[in-house]
């Protein structure tokens, strides 16, 4: 009895001294080891990949934002600023209050199922709204013509990219509110039009702040 | 390119990635478990320890071995959490929660990684580094020392000796999981994955104002994530978060990272035991439901049924648009075949049937290619109960690899896939007739349930990943979940390791041309079947409530 009480004790001991050297190698040298490799060689990116507009950091190519109006007086969530291009569902283009809204202190999906009430009336609030923000005089868009991801929140809410197809819809309305040419902002989308890698890695998309700090530039000089 | 062809090829060049690294990682992982040399760095280990690593064990002694480190590793991450209000670089998050702090040290010592906190609103740096990342080395290299072990039982003859557990610990840490986690780490910065201390901190926008940031030593946590088969994210959106993977090819290389170490272990496995064709055919074995899942999960997925999906012309809720359906339904089949977890889409918002695809592939046991050291020792016990099967149609007495499949092993065996079905089926039931858990619903209905079946499949198998919807931070939860992943991770342990102790005993049988070749792709197609009719049979009635019932519906 007394015997195996010490060998267990012995043998916990052991454990104990294993994890603890381990964690000096994994948990401590391994992340500072890492860490000093990243921020010597790739520290822009090491840090979130800031990017800047005249000379301001607005952000990061990597995480999404909102592109909004002020808060009106009584209201909960703010309309769109319908002169930028508009990322996925967030407040006004679809009222989907469990996407984080690109605040990203907190970042994830809203799990809802394909047959949950909540997400069938999202999805379809988002592509009635879609449709009809997008429809400018000459140019009409049918509740068919917007493709999924303009109606559907992406996993981590903090979506960047939007699909060619949901960029090139947004270019009607957004060459009218700034009164720009069509073309002129077309050619910023395609401009701004990633592929695949290597041509078949991934889903060919388009930045949205990449996007709209380029037709903030088209605007200033124009 | 249509979308379809495009996650096709991508399947095709993760599959030529993976044949290209079978041969020489299967072999030199062969070799880091039956070297007699030391490092150097690993002698000054073993004398931190106060342990000679060239001592034998005998199944028993090394299956102590296992339970105190790993016991002390719950301990200890338990305490960790326990005092992160008091401890510096906690980024300001308050001491965890008992319940939730006994959740959280489970899951990352089993090799799990459920988490029922939300990443960045918990843990700190110290934490997420000093102990949860810790775990991810050391759970998967405890999962690969029990299936080295297992192996060797089947390589060795005439002695109870299974090698040590202490210099399988330190030298799959050391030579194989930090290496390759490096390396990883390195690519997965250069292509944008985070990797600082800082702490929370606004950021500009472009509208004004700013968002919250935090820092975090992602790339480094991110890659020994994927290699061990955890699964644990930094970020509550894990893997779909844009700091954790970036960028398309990311996310191929995530998946690569997940699959390289269970895959190659069958290698490892034909290389210790003397022939590389049964190697071979564990592997086709792996890959044929791995390949044939990820398939059937594309088309389900592509084809969007479900209202919601239908309105909205595509299954893209949960997804991110860089991925796209193929490269999100390509890693959550992945991550759901082994045990690792992490996702870059979620689960539950996949369409009905894909939702039961990711369920039934963790069901499976994990073993296609499962989790690192656990799909290998899962799928040989599926091998036996195999090759006992076709013995029973022959009326001879079944062997595998020159061993004798006699009473005592086909009992261990037995038992072995008895007991996470067990764990499964009867917590979930105890959850359903309970009051209280169905209020974590985020779904109601067949989803509902589906989101608690998830919840205890993945546990008890060891995955951790979720149908989120469900709050699982709850005393019920964390407490039951918790049992499940530990349950379902030490006690098939305790009897892959007798197992691996009474082979090792015996004295090799020569085959006869009566002997089942179990190299054969006859031997293959019927481990195949053994798996998915054990599994099917198992399963079906609780599937058929949850997300059969609701891809039935739409």
């Amino acid at each position: 009895m007394n015997n195996s009480l010490t060998n267990t004790a012995r043998l916990l001991g052991a454990g104990l001294r294993a994890l603890l050297v381990l964690t000096l190698v994994t948990g401590v040298i391994y992340p500072l080891v890492i860490t000093g490799i990243a921020q010597g060689l790739f520290s822009d990116k090491a840090n979130g990949s800031e990017i800047k507009a005249d000379g301001k950091v607005v952000g990061s190519s990597l995480i999404g934002q909102s592109y909004n109006l002020p808060l009106k007086k009584g209201q909960e969530t703010p309309d769109p600023d319908l002169k930028w291009f508009q990322g996925r569902p967030q407040n006004g283009l679809g009222s989907n209050s469990v996407n984080t809204q690109y605040k990203l202190i907190l970042s994830g999906a809203t799990n809802r199922s394909g047959d949950n009430e909540d997400l069938i009336q999202w999805v379809n609030d988002a592509q009635t709204a879609v449709a009809d923000v997008n429809s400018v005089p000459g140019y009409k868009v049918e509740r068919s013509d917007v493709p999924a991801d303009a109606v559907t929140s992406s996993g981590s809410g903090l979506d960047p990219h939007i699909s060619r197809d949901y960029a090139d819809l947004q270019v009607h309305r957004v060459a009218q509110q700034n009164k720009l040419s069509v073309s002129q902002v077309q050619k910023l989308v395609n401009d701004h039009v990633e592929g695949r890698t290597l041509g078949f890695i991934g889903e060919p998309r388009v930045n949205v702040l990449e996007l709209n700090i380029a037709l903030k530039a088209v605007m200033a000089k124009s | 390119m249509s979308p379809v062809l495009a996650g096709v090829l991508q399947l095709l060049a993760l599959i030529a990635a993976l044949a290209l690294v079978y041969v020489p990682l299967g072999n030199y992982m062969a070799g880091v478990y039956s070297s007699d040399k030391h490092w150097r760095v690993e002698k000054w280990i073993y004398k931190g320890i106060g342990a000679n690593p060239d001592t034998e064990m005998r199944w028993p002694a090394y299956l102590r071995g296992v339970l105190a480190f790993s016991a002390v590793g719950v301990l200890f991450l338990y305490l960790l959490q326990r005092v992160q209000g008091a401890l510096p670089g906690s980024l300001g998050f308050a001491s965890i929660d008992p319940d939730q702090a006994f959740n959280t040290a489970a899951s990352f010592v089993t090799n799990t990684n459920w988490q029922s906190y939300y990443g960045e609103q918990a843990m700190g740096h110290v934490v997420q580094t000093a102990g949860l990342a810790v775990q991810n080395f050391v759970s998967a290299a405890v999962g690969i020392a029990v299936a080295v072990a297992l192996v060797r039982g089947f390589a060795r003859a005439r002695t109870g000796e299974l090698g040590n557990f202490w210099a399988d610990l330190v030298r799959g840490t050391v030579r194989i999981l930090v290496p390759v986690a490096a390396i990883a780490a390195v690519v997965l910065v250069a292509c944008g994955a985070i990797q600082n201390f800082s702490g929370i901190h606004e950021v500009g926008q472009f509208m004004g104002g700013s968002q919250q940031w935090n820092g975090g030593a992602v790339a480094s946590t991110e890659a020994i994530k994927e290699v061990g088969t955890n699964g644990g994210g930094i970020f509550n959106a894990n893997s779909a978060h844009p700091f954790e993977n970036p960028i398309p090819f990311t996310n191929l290389f995530e998946i690569f990272l997940i699959l390289v170490i269970p895959l190659s272990l069958t290698r490892t496995f034909g290389v210790l035991v003397g022939s590389v064709k049964q190697g071979y055919a564990i592997l086709a074995t792996m890959a044929t439901i791995w390949i044939g899942f990820t398939a059937l999960m594309m088309w389900t997925e592509f084809s969007h049924h479900g209202p919601a999906f239908e309105i909205a012309g595509g299954a893209m809720e949960g997804k991110e648009v860089r991925f796209g359906v193929g490269g999100s339904s390509i890693f959550a089949v992945a991550t759901t075949l082994t045990s690792t977890g992490a996702v870059d889409s979620f689960h539950s918002s996949f369409t009905g049937l894909g939702g039961g695809i990711t369920m039934l592939g963790m069901m499976l046991g994990e073993i296609a290619p499962g989790g690192v050291g656990s799909g290998l020792y899962g799928m040989l016990i599926m091998a036996i109960i195999a090759v006992f099967i076709a013995g029973l149609m022959v009326g001879r007495t079944p062997e595998y690899l020159g061993k004798k499949i006699g009473t005592r092993e086909i009992k261990l065996a037995a038992m072995y896939i008895l007991v996470t079905p067990a764990l499964v089926l009867i917590f979930t039931a105890a959850a359903m007739a309970l009051p209280t858990p169905q209020n974590s619903m985020t779904n109601s209905g067949a989803h509902g349930f589906s989101e608690i079946l998830y919840a205890y499949t993945s546990g008890a198998n060891n995955n951790g990943s979720a149908f989120a919807g469900l709050n699982a931070d709850t005393q019920w939860f964390n407490t039951t979940i918790g049992l499940a992943m530990l349950l379902g991770r030490f006690v098939p342990m305790v009897f892959v390791l007798a197992l691996a102790g009474s082979l090792a005993e015996q004295k090799p049988v020569p085959a006869t041309a009566g002997t089942l070749r179990t190299e054969k792709p006859l031997f293959t197609g019927l481990l195949v079947g053994a798996i998915l009719i054990i599994t099917g049979l198992t399963y079906f009635p609780a599937l058929a409530l949850g997300p059969l019932a609701e891809g039935m519906a739409s």
